[in-house]
């Protein structure tokens, strides 16, 4: 027996017959097609599907998508806003906090979260605020610098306008 | 653009923007049109005989496909798993391995049966209502004992579990260097087996076009080449029947290297049910199929004299090889080759053996045998260190191979490049504060609390490689590399490569490189790789820290064809000899006269036209091969800082430092984070992974990230990292690699740190993992 749920994804509302026992994450990526939110374990410990639902960041794996019913979620895809990163996502770049790319959505999600709430986190305050998340390739040192150098720039209102950072001149 | 030098700087990555927006394209954001998907069913026993499978609930299951088992993959796939001679030539025992079992299964996880559904969730119902009847059989899990002629076999019927074992060199070469010995230091030192677990799992999605007779796979692979190869070669296609599609590619580690089961059936399932057929790995399929790495231990002897000159070694190497043996598993055994680390022998004993056991195959992992042979061989040095009373600075120094006497012709005949252990040594001393720290620690002793230095001056050889080394240790192909540069008539820049980053920032460096070489805008030249169907015949994947060292300096020559056809073009339109050509900032010009000048440009418009040199073809556009005439030969100092918490165990890595020497570097933001991740990755083996399994049935106790234990972000301090760069005289861009570095480096490191953290109680040596369990439990038992 299928169920409806309606729900508002990066601004856009949706509407959905699902199955009851479908994941939330398996929603975002097979129904939207919204692939940006990865799977990397079948546990929750990795963190790669992180999102925001009603402005908390939540492992995407850890909710059935009728749970979402009625809710509003932002994945990756909708943290740029009209064409400009999200400060987030600029300090992953400039601060070369991924290398393969898989970890980094549910990372920057989560960042997002942390300094939503903590505007100004001390590094332990960061490392603690993102021990959710798995990344086998940075040894954090890199995000951990990202994340700060984000806090940075978000508070320095008005957001500066990231400077694109490609080729050296 | 203002033209400006491009290696060496910090160019940020060009694949990130893709990646932190959501927009990047790992394997499971691929489908197509009608694809089912693919459920694998696995034996959940160690060793047993398969007496029967019972699909018939299955079959009938909604959503159902079809369900099949070994038998339905007989006259699909032909021959059995490959083996790369690596550097074992002669294996006596190879199990035959066909990708799904029939009668027997040898490891849990091993596949016996698959099912295809409309649906994921169909799939995983129907798989669980498949009935298997097994007899179980003694697993076979202790090296030792399975070495022994009594044991039970990892296969019914076989003659013994010795897959491999051979001698490198014998005792006599190392006999006059014991005899001369005033000290002779022995140990058992364990490899830890650990699982490589990139964030990615791995996945396949095959489309077989029927009349056509064409094959697609998209998969997430370093090496989609080779992947075509074998699958080709296994299914009766030729191989430009078959395109194999490695997109972004979410962490390998060495995991993504060699084929695996599913890398055949899912095509063949594709063939037989005449539709797209997609699979995608679980975690926990993950951790229980993935080859693992390590998984061995090793005895040794050092014989050293009074002074602390190093005089000889013995080494063996025994290998837990798992139920069947890895495509390259036999490479592991450079562990031997490299065990005289950055000192000088006056002769090393050096064997391998590699037995079977009923555990999932182990293949190379991040270093490969050369993290193996640093943590050998600097552990070693520490024990003749603490024998002597000698500081384990001194030792090292006092054996180091000089800078003078490079290149150095090592104890099995390999030649070190280029090399200075001292200056890398210096520079890490001094970061971490050593004399300090020495200070520090003989204070905190007297309070009764444990800390540690604990150094590793690491070696490696990588870049894969010569061909004269490496076709005979792949069975026929030589491990070189291959690159095309194509420039287009307006100027585009198109660069394939036979290399596939899974993270390594190709698509940045490898155009930094073009650009300084052809001097024309960084933003029009592009990298593609990972599509067999684009770029040259054959590319050989990325592993062994070969990418740049190989497959960056073929792009090099490629760009260097091109410069020459553009010189001799050039010449003919300023009417001009071609000698008098001088290219420079992206312009030819005739030599003195740099107002008589076509930009490249020009010439790559001009090459497409009709005024071109008499003999001369249209077209702006070369392919190279790189044949390396060596290995290369990064080296460094890593130094770790920990204290040991007597009341728990708990062993806090306070600090740490690497200094690494990778040649000339070419982007210094993306190998800094090459040697964080790698780093991390070496300490994590030294203080928390282990795959556990039980030691009587066989039963993969780690199989979840809740049992195994990753690093998160609030295990690892800052590290502290700087580069001496002495270039390789191997190859023109003076580069070494730099991937594997930090792990061959750090276990030794945190190992040595624990270690002389613990000398006061006596404790010479630790195993990894070294956990809280059994550091206290060591700490209570040197106590008493």
């Amino acid at each position: 027996m299928k169920h409806k749920v309606s729900t508002t994804v990066n601004g856009r509302r949706h509407e959905h017959e699902v199955e009851p026992r479908l994941l939330l994450v398996h929603y975002l990526r097979d129904n939207l097609g919204l692939t940006g939110t990865h799977i990397g374990c079948d546990t929750s410990q990795c963190g790669a599907c992180t999102i925001h639902v009603d402005g908390k960041a939540v492992k995407s794996c850890t909710m059935f998508a009728v749970q979402a019913e009625g809710k509003s979620l932002t994945t990756i895809e909708g943290l740029a806003k009209d064409g400009e990163l999200h400060p987030i996502q600029q300090a992953f770049w400039d601060e070369h906090g991924l290398q393969c790319g898989y970890c980094t959505p549910g990372f920057i999600m989560a960042s997002a979260y942390l300094l939503s709430q903590n505007p100004n986190p001390t590094e332990d305050e960061i490392r603690r605020g993102l021990e959710g998340n798995l990344c086998r390739c940075t040894g954090y040192v890199n995000i951990v610098k990202a994340v700060q150098s984000a806090a940075k720039t978000m508070s320095t209102a008005p957001a500066k306008k990231a400077t694109v950072a490609a080729g050296g001149n | 653009m203002a033209v400006t030098q491009l290696v060496g700087a910090k160019v940020h990555r060009r694949e990130d923007p893709r990646l932190i927006t959501g927009h990047g394209h790992f394997i499971d954001d691929f489908t197509r049109t009608g694809a089912a998907y693919a459920t694998f069913v696995r034996s959940p026993l160690a060793h047993a005989r398969i007496k029967s499978i019972d699909v018939t609930d299955a079959a009938k299951a909604p959503g159902v496909v079809g369900v099949y088992t070994a038998r339905d993959f007989k006259g699909q796939l032909a021959g059995t798993h490959p083996a790369a001679p690596a550097f074992v030539a002669e294996k006596k025992y190879v199990p035959e391995r066909f990708p799904i079992a029939e009668k027997e299964v040898t490891y849990q996880g091993e596949i016996v049966a698959v099912v295809l559904a409309e649906s994921r969730g169909q799939a995983a119902d129907a798989a669980n209502l498949i009935q298997v009847e097994y007899d179980e059989l003694p697993a076979v899990m202790d090296v030792e004992k399975a070495m022994q002629s009594g044991s039970p076999k990892a296969h019914e019927g076989a003659a013994d579990n010795i897959c491999w074992d051979l001698t490198y060199t014998g005792p006599e070469v190392s006999d006059a260097a014991f005899k001369e010995a005033d000290v002779v230091v022995k140990e058992r030192i364990l490899q830890n087996r650990v699982a490589p677990v990139p964030m990615e799992p791995r996945g396949v999605l095959a489309e077989y076009e029927g009349f056509d007779k064409k094959l697609t796979i998209w998969m997430s692979s370093q090496n989609p080449h080779f992947i075509r190869l074998f699958v080709s070669g296994s299914m009766g296609l030729k191989e430009s029947q078959v395109r194999v599609i490695s997109p972004d590619v979410g962490g390998g580690f060495g995991s993504k290297i060699s084929p695996y089961p599913e890398d055949y059936l899912v095509p063949a399932l594709s063939r037989i049910a005449e539709r797209p057929v997609k699979w995608i790995e679980t975690r926990t399929e993950s951790i229980q199929n993935a080859t693992h790495g390590r998984g061995q231990y090793y005895d040794v002897e050092v014989a050293a004299k009074k002074d602390g000159t190093l005089l000889g070694m013995r080494m063996t190497q025994f290998l837990d090889v798992g139920a069947y043996v890895g495509t390259f598993s036999a490479f592991q055994a450079c562990a031997c080759l490299m065990a005289g680390g950055a000192y000088k022998w006056k002769g090393i004993s050096a064997r391998t053996v590699g037995v079977l056991t009923n555990r999932v195959p182990t293949d190379p992992y991040r270093g490969a045998g050369r993290p193996e042979a640093t943590h050998l061989v600097e552990r070693m040095v520490d024990l003749v260190a603490l024998e002597l009373k000698m500081d384990p600075v001194e030792i090292r120094r006092k054996n180091f191979i000089q800078p003078q006497e490079f290149p150095f012709t090592q104890n099995f005949g390999l030649v070190v490049d280029s090399g200075d252990y001292d200056k890398a040594l210096d520079r890490a001393l001094e970061l971490v504060g050593y004399e300090e720290l020495r200070k520090k620690q003989a204070e905190l002793r007297k309070q009764g609390r444990y800390l540690g230095i604990g150094i590793s001056t690491w070696i490696e050889l990588c870049g894969f490689g010569p061909s004269a080394a490496t076709a005979p240790a792949t069975g026929g192909i030589a491990l070189v590399e291959s690159a095309q540069v194509r420039v287009t008539p307006t100027g585009a820049v198109l660069v394939y490569t036979g290399t596939h980053s899974h993270g390594q920032g190709h698509e940045t460096t490898f155009p930094q490189i073009v650009a300084d070489q052809l001097g024309v805008p960084y933003d029009s030249i592009e990298l593609r790789h990972g599509d067999t169907a684009e770029g040259t015949s054959f590319g050989y994947g990325t592993y062994g820290s070969r990418s740049l060292a190989v497959g960056g300096v073929a792009i090099s020559r490629a760009t260097g064809k091109v410069i020459d056809k553009g010189k001799k073009l050039a010449a003919h339109m300023l009417e001009a000899a071609e000698e008098d050509i001088v290219f420079e900032h992206g312009s030819f010009h005739v030599k003195g006269s740099p107002d008589k000048a076509k930009a490249f440009g020009e010439v790559a418009f001009a090459s497409y036209g009709m005024n071109l040199p008499q003999g001369m073809e249209q077209g702006l556009e070369a392919v190279a091969y790189f044949d390396p005439p060596n290995l290369v030969w990064p080296f460094g100092t890593h130094i770790a800082v920990v204290e040991i918490d007597a009341e728990t165990g708990h062993a806090q890595l306070q600090k740490y430092v690497a200094v690494d020497d990778c040649g000339n570097i070419i982007n210094p933001m993306i190998v800094d984070g090459q040697i964080h991740g790698g780093a991390v990755q070496g300490i994590a083996q030294a203080l928390y992974e282990e795959v556990v399994y039980d030691e009587e049935t066989g039963q993969l106790k780690t199989g979840t990230m809740i049992d195994y234990m990753l690093p998160s972000i609030g295990e690892i301090p800052p590290l502290i990292l700087d580069h001496t760069v002495t270039p390789s005289p191997t190859n023109e861009l003076g580069v070494k690699g730099i991937g594997e570095a930090g792990t061959i480096a750090a276990s030794a490191a945190v190992i040595n740190a624990i270690c002389d953290a613990l000398s006061p109680l006596g404790i010479k040596h630790v195993d990894m993992p070294a956990s809280p369990d059994k550091l206290w439990h060591m700490m209570k038992e040197a106590g008493k």
